[in-house]
């Protein structure tokens, strides 16, 4: 039940987020869609009805032990989350660094502009 | 045969790009390795590729399928690489693919050693995403497969790059967490994500459900509409080789998931196959009539790529082995049609500086060449005899026909006929329209007018991709090359498509009756 909070919390925030104007409100709304997802994807293994192996007395019956397998899974996907955000934070950098004139805001303009700049 | 020979469009690729990357030379720009290393090794892989593909394929049309567990685990665990008709016959294609868009990257002059190492870590997760037996393992070859995809898109791009790569990393990453979702819904549900062990899971709502989270997100990295947008507004800053190399993988990546999982883990369920049908027919219709109204030669090309994308669903809506044959043979043929316009575009693109319809014109006349390419390949894609979306269109409608669904094959029709609309404005843009008064054309043939024009042709235009020095521009014949071959292709696969028809039939059978796969990814 705790990790079904966690999941609806984070996702709730993150599409808030999401929703929001500017390219770092949407990295954060990512940052934290991807926790929840990552939440999601542990849950997955059967949280509640499992224990933590090696240790107290988590020698017993190997059903009972917590799935490795969704750790794994979480393991990959954290760090492709993480790469691709700090991607998405290096474009926000460079956009405000290189072309500050050409941002999101006026790239709807297609074809009609005129081209006398050339 | 060896089934070590499948984990070699994985690692070859990999190894190729440590090769690249060991050679590049340090400081100086750092343009990686020299490119002619570079170009010998991105070559040579993907040769290397092709050709164990269709070992695969041939090994697989006689009924036996290639399957690897990587490191010896138990089935369930381990990452299966399987290549039935279906995965062969695509990677086969991929790479071909792939090995064409290196020889065109190298035309245009925009393969230093950094594209090559970058096309061939993507090429890696298509074949990766082609091959493998689960879906997680399919989630992190699709990643391995964009994370490369939105280096090239920003680093080819014009002016725009940084607000079309934000469109297209965002978009991207949404799906990719959505995917992700869906893996941890369906793993909550079963207890594994082996698709030998799904195969008919869905006969469970709960596992229906989180398995149609994962189509929707395939459905929008297959860039259906209403899923679509992403692809316009990022394909039309890329480079040219860029775009043509995306134009044939990411899209297609996920059209092919959408066929495995709906028939593994759908066991092909006839309830839903009404969704795909609807999708399809939208798809093919927004899209052609969105490129009616584009005014350069790539956007509208783009928007073709949107429309024919809902041809392949048709097949998959339809469901049935002539139907997803014809689907699988019109994936084929399109991937090599879509790549020699796109060729000729680029081309277009390289030789005159822009690609808008009202400042090109007259071309016809001086390069016959490319108007002939161009001209078959647009033909092609229209879906005229004898070229081969002729016949890929024949056997969707026939299929179509079987089904009683008649409003897909009035729908076949009026978009080919749209299409070659859109395709003759193009034509007369391009070729036969006198040309544009000389002040309105802002760049002349590169390399051939005075230093300022020079200087000139390197200034990206506003929304169009950073065009190579002229210098870099190779002679006309090679930089026709690649476009003609193609239109080669897609006339031959026209005048003898029985072959491939075969195959895909193999291919669709396969699909139709998972049995056999789906003993070759549980059997240990």
């Amino acid at each position: 039940m705790t990790a079904a909070i966690i999941v609806g919390l984070l996702v709730a925030g993150g599409v808030w987020f999401l929703a929001q104007p500017g390219l770092l409100r949407v990295i954060l709304g990512f940052v934290l869609l991807g926790h929840g997802v990552n939440v999601l994807l542990l849950a997955s293994g059967g949280l509640d009805r499992r224990r933590a192996p090696f240790v107290g007395d988590g020698a017993g019956d190997p059903a009972a032990l917590a799935d490795p397998l969704p750790q794994a899974f979480v393991l990959t996907a954290v760090v492709i989350t993480f790469g691709v955000s700090v991607y998405l934070l290096a474009i926000l950098r460079a956009e405000s660094v290189e072309d500050p004139d050409v941002s999101a805001a006026d790239d709807m303009d297609e074809t009609d502009e005129p081209r006398a700049g050339r | 045969m060896s089934p070590m020979l499948l984990a070699l469009p994985v690692f070859a690729p990999l190894a190729g790009v440590g090769m690249v990357l060991l050679l590049s030379r340090r400081g100086a720009g750092s343009a990686g390795a020299p490119p002619r290393i570079a170009r010998a090794v991105g070559w040579g892989v993907t040769v290397v590729v092709l050709v164990a593909s269709m070992v695969l394929l041939t090994s697989a049309l006689d009924g036996d399928i290639a399957t690897l567990r990587l490191g010896g685990w138990p089935s369930g665990i381990a990452i299966v690489l399987v290549a039935d008709v279906l995965g062969a016959l695509m990677m086969a294609v991929t790479s071909l693919l792939v090995l064409l868009s290196l020889v065109f990257a190298t035309v245009t002059g925009e393969d230093d050693g950094h594209f090559v190492a970058l096309a061939l870590v993507l090429s890696t997760g298509v074949y990766g995403a082609m091959l493998t037996g689960d879906l997680f393992s399919l989630f992190v070859f699709v990643e391995v497969m964009l994370v490369p995809s939105y280096v090239l898109l920003i680093r080819s791009g014009g002016r725009r790059r940084l607000a079309a790569g934000q469109r297209y990393v965002s978009v991207n990453l949404l799906a990719s967490t959505l995917f992700l979702a869906g893996v941890g819904l369906l793993y909550g549900v079963t207890g594994t994500v082996d698709l030998g062990e799904l195969a008919g899971a869905a006969r469970n709502p709960a596992a229906a459900l989180a398995t149609a989270v994962v189509l929707l997100a395939l459905g929008i990295k297959a860039a259906i509409v209403p899923l679509h947008s992403w692809l316009p507004s990022s394909y039309a800053v890329a480079g040219p080789a860029v775009v043509v190399l995306f134009s044939g993988l990411l899209t297609k990546v996920g059209v092919y998931a959408l066929f495995r999982i709906y028939a593994v883990v759908f066991d092909g369920d006839r309830r839903w196959l009404w969704i795909f049908l609807v999708l399809g027919l939208l798809t093919m219709v927004v899209g052609v009539l969105a490129a009616l109204g584009e005014r350069s030669v790539r956007s509208v090309l783009t928007f073709h790529m949107v429309s024919q994308i809902g041809y392949m669903l048709l097949g998959l809506g339809l469901f049935t082995t002539a139907g997803l044959a014809a689907g699988i043979f019109f994936l084929v043929q399109y991937v090599l049609v879509k790549a020699a316009l796109l060729m000729c575009a680029g081309a277009i693109e390289v030789r005159h500086g822009t690609d808008e319809l009202r400042l090109l014109g007259g071309i016809g006349r001086t390069e016959p060449v490319l108007a002939g390419a161009f001209g078959i390949s647009a033909l092609a894609l229209v879906g005229v005899p004898p070229l081969s979306g002729f016949v890929a269109k024949l056997k969707l409608v026939q299929a179509a026909v079987a089904e009683h669904q008649y409003a897909a094959v009035a729908a076949v029709a009026v978009v080919s006929l749209l299409t070659l609309v859109s395709m003759l404005k193009l034509w007369n843009a391009i070729f036969t329209q006198p040309e544009p008064q000389p002040e309105s054309q802002p760049v002349t043939r590169p390399g051939a007018g005075p230093s300022t024009e020079a200087t000139i042709m390197v200034v990206p235009s506003r929304s169009g991709p950073i065009l190579p020095p002229a210098d870099a521009i190779a002679s006309r014949p090679l930089l026709l090359a690649p476009a003609v071959v193609l239109a080669g292709v897609a006339v031959s696969l026209g005048l003898a498509a029985e072959p491939l028809l075969v195959v895909c039939e193999r291919a669709a059978d396969g699909l139709v009756d998972v049995g056999t796969y789906v003993e070759a990814v549980t059997s240990p």
